[in-house]
């Protein structure tokens, strides 16, 4: 494999001078006082070779998009330097300076210039643009008319009309529907498989484990950790929660995506921790796969006397509708006469029919069929999780009911 | 080193489409929405001349130098209005060029070398426009072109140049200093009445006949007004004094780019 990207030594500050003065000596290379330099990024060493799809995470501010302007040429390095070895394509946040007057294929024309192709070449690229973005008549009507989604079909037909040998893509994927989100998602993947190199930024767990061979974590404008996605992700999800203990002890709120779980109770019984576990391996699981088998295991302690228990839960889609829930009255399990001190460990161990999405559970702890006449302990958000599709063929919903198909053709009577 | 230059000069090549494309939408981006277009850009120097035509006509007729033509007061007013409306559109897309294509300079990497080729692109168009259209007044007024117009296109590449390279200038300290901009139009107000245009040097008193000799934009006036008017031929180190003042501007321009390029799109 050769190396396409080699970043040396990169940094990148933002100067600030105490007044024009000052700027304007440094115009004339006079001698500046009082210059200070903030720097975003500093010292960053890393290569990218050919065919690889790399993802980019950190916290917001920890210099990732300046990171990808720089490599894709629109920010121009403070120190060090990037050796581009192949054409580089980017999708930065929204828009490739469109002009919101003009119609779709008039910006998807100069889009297309831009690239440096020639009139034929972009006029030939234009009609693919148009299919791909599936915007319809409003292809042929000003850009300013469009919503934000509309917008983003266009930016990414565009720019990737042509397969680049490095694609950047920053945040892209989490804009537009679902429908267009997984066409791009494709689109990026059968470029990666024709031999593009990908640098991605995304917060999206998922799509960084789907895509990606190798993960850099950015922290505060240097690279902390790069190595398996799967590692780097943990490690990363690991440091935000530790983040949030030391602010406030309350994990749920520095939940990545902004959520805040609540949980609520009377506190005879609480429920400690809630664990997904993979059923065979006995290891957690954070993305499972279609088809895989599941555990979910509660511990539950008591502090006071409790006449009788119920643990249920519910496992939520992305929206928080209810997919399934079930509890250990429904499943004649429950238990009575409990004393403090006691713990409790349930395994409810289950196969993982769902759909491709993030997904929780929320867990409670409560007395009869219901947690309305004494509820102990409710968790919300007490874990989540993502489903991805790894073997299992393409499927819709959020429910995996695999059919056996059996097809009878008969000969027509075609007279 | 000429490899290099070579690779340079085919990577610009390859973005000659982007070029014409950007300025054909920056003249189109300007008019969009209006059903009349470009023409807009014509009547404002017009109306200039036909206000100044019937105020003034009566005045100044007498106090121009002798011609051949009965029009010649129409005609000294649009040769300078030429020259000044070249010269200061010039200098506003210069001025307004990294501002205005700022989210492009922020998302898309392309030759930034580019861009005053676009700005002279785009001035040259608004220019021949305006150009074309005093063509067709003089010849309706019977002032026909003669050999000396040749000097015409020369002088308009020269004031499109001299306008652009101080805008360019201008264009780049107003990323940091946004005041240029507010203050650049003021500035150009009096500049217009400190030039020979709407009245003529012999009008005033010798004393201050002196002054104009500092300010260049007066020898690009009567440039187009002796060959346009008066059907001679400018005085050509004055012209060439204007080259050499826009091609220091071009390389201060290019000078104060390349110190400030690490921080430009960061001021966008």
């Amino acid at each position: 494999m050769s190396v396409l990207i080699s970043v040396e030594n990169l940094g990148k500050a933002f100067r600030s001078y105490p007044n024009a003065r000052q700027r304007i000596k440094s115009w004339l290379g006079l001698p500046t006082h009082n210059v200070q330099d903030v720097w975003v990024l500093r010292h960053l060493n890393f290569e990218v070779y050919s065919g690889e799809a790399v993802g980019l995470i950190g916290e917001n501010g920890a210099g990732k998009s300046t990171l990808l302007k720089m490599i894709a040429g629109t920010l121009a390095p403070t120190e060090g330097q990037i050796q581009l070895f192949g054409e580089v394509r980017a999708i930065l946040e929204l828009g490739m300076g469109f002009n919101g007057e003009f119609t779709g294929r008039e910006n998807a024309r100069h889009g297309l210039s831009m690239m440096g192709l020639s009139a034929e070449e972009a006029e030939a690229l234009v009609p693919e643009v148009e299919a791909f973005a599936e915007v319809g008549e409003y292809f042929d009507r000003p850009l300013r008319t469009y919503s934000s989604g509309m917008q983003m079909r266009v930016t990414f037909a565009v720019a990737t009309a042509r397969r680049p040998q490095v694609l950047i893509v920053d945040e892209a994927l989490a804009v537009g529907d679902a429908y267009f989100q997984h066409k791009s998602f494709e689109k990026i993947r059968e470029m990666q498989q024709a031999g593009t190199t990908l640098l991605i930024v995304s917060h999206d767990r998922g799509a960084i484990q789907r895509i990606c061979d190798r993960v850099i974590l950015l922290e505060n404008g240097q690279i902390s950790r790069e190595g398996e996605p799967e590692a780097i992700m943990d490690y990363y999800n690991a440091m935000l929660a530790n983040k949030g203990n030391e602010r406030h002890s309350v994990e749920s709120e520095m939940r990545e995506d902004g959520r805040v779980a609540t949980t609520s109770g009377t506190g005879e019984a609480e429920i400690t921790t809630v664990e997904l576990r993979d059923a065979d391996e006995g290891t957690p699981v954070e993305v499972a796969t279609v088809g895989q088998t599941l555990e979910l295991v509660v511990t539950v302690a008591i502090h006071e006397p409790v006449e009788e228990l119920v643990i249920g839960y519910v496992i939520k889609d992305r929206l928080r509708q209810d997919v399934f829930g079930t509890n250990t009255h429904y499943l004649k399990a429950v238990r009575s006469d409990l004393k403090p001190g006691q713990t409790l460990n349930y395994r409810f161990r289950f196969p993982c029919h769902l759909g491709e999405g993030s997904y929780s559970f929320s867990v409670a702890a409560h007395a009869d069929d219901t947690h309305v006449r004494q509820n102990y302990h409710w968790r919300d958000l007490a874990c989540t999780f993502e489903v991805v599709n790894a073997q299992q063929d393409r499927f819709l919903g959020v429910a995996w009911l695999p059919p056996a198909l059996s097809i009878e053709q008969n000969h027509g009577d075609s007279q | 080193m000429t490899d290099r230059l070579f690779a340079v000069a085919r990577y610009w090549w390859s973005y000659r489409y982007f070029v014409r494309s950007a300025i054909r939408n920056d003249l189109k981006a300007r008019y969009a929405r209006s059903k009349l277009g470009l023409l807009w850009a014509l009547v404002q120097p017009l109306a200039m001349v036909l206000i100044y035509t019937l105020i003034l006509s009566h005045l100044m007729a007498a106090k121009l130098p002798a011609t051949s033509t009965v029009y010649a007061y129409p005609i000294y007013l649009m040769s300078g209005m030429l020259a000044w409306t070249l010269f200061s559109e010039s200098l506003a897309r210069g001025l307004g060029i990294f501002v205005e294509q700022g989210e492009l300079i922020k998302k898309v990497a392309f030759p930034r070398a580019l861009l005053p080729i676009i700005a002279f692109g785009s001035a040259s168009i608004n220019g021949l426009a305006l150009l074309s259209m005093m063509l067709v007044v003089f010849l309706f007024l019977g002032h026909w072109p003669t050999l000396h117009s040749l000097w015409v296109p020369a002088m308009f590449v020269l004031t499109v140049w001299f306008g652009l390279s101080i805008g360019l200038l201008l264009g780049l300290m107003n990323v940091f200093f946004r005041d240029i901009n507010q203050a650049v139009p003021v500035i150009l107000q009096f500049l217009f009445w400190l030039t020979p245009i709407v009245y003529a040097v012999p009008m005033l008193p010798v004393e201050y006949h002196g002054y104009f000799d500092w300010n260049p934009v007066a020898k690009l006036t009567a440039a187009f007004q002796e060959v346009i008017l008066y059907q001679g031929n400018p005085a050509e180190w004055h012209l060439l004094m204007i080259a050499g003042i826009a091609l220091l501007f071009t390389a201060l321009s290019a000078g104060l780019y390349l110190r400030v390029r690490h921080e430009l799109a960061d001021h966008l």
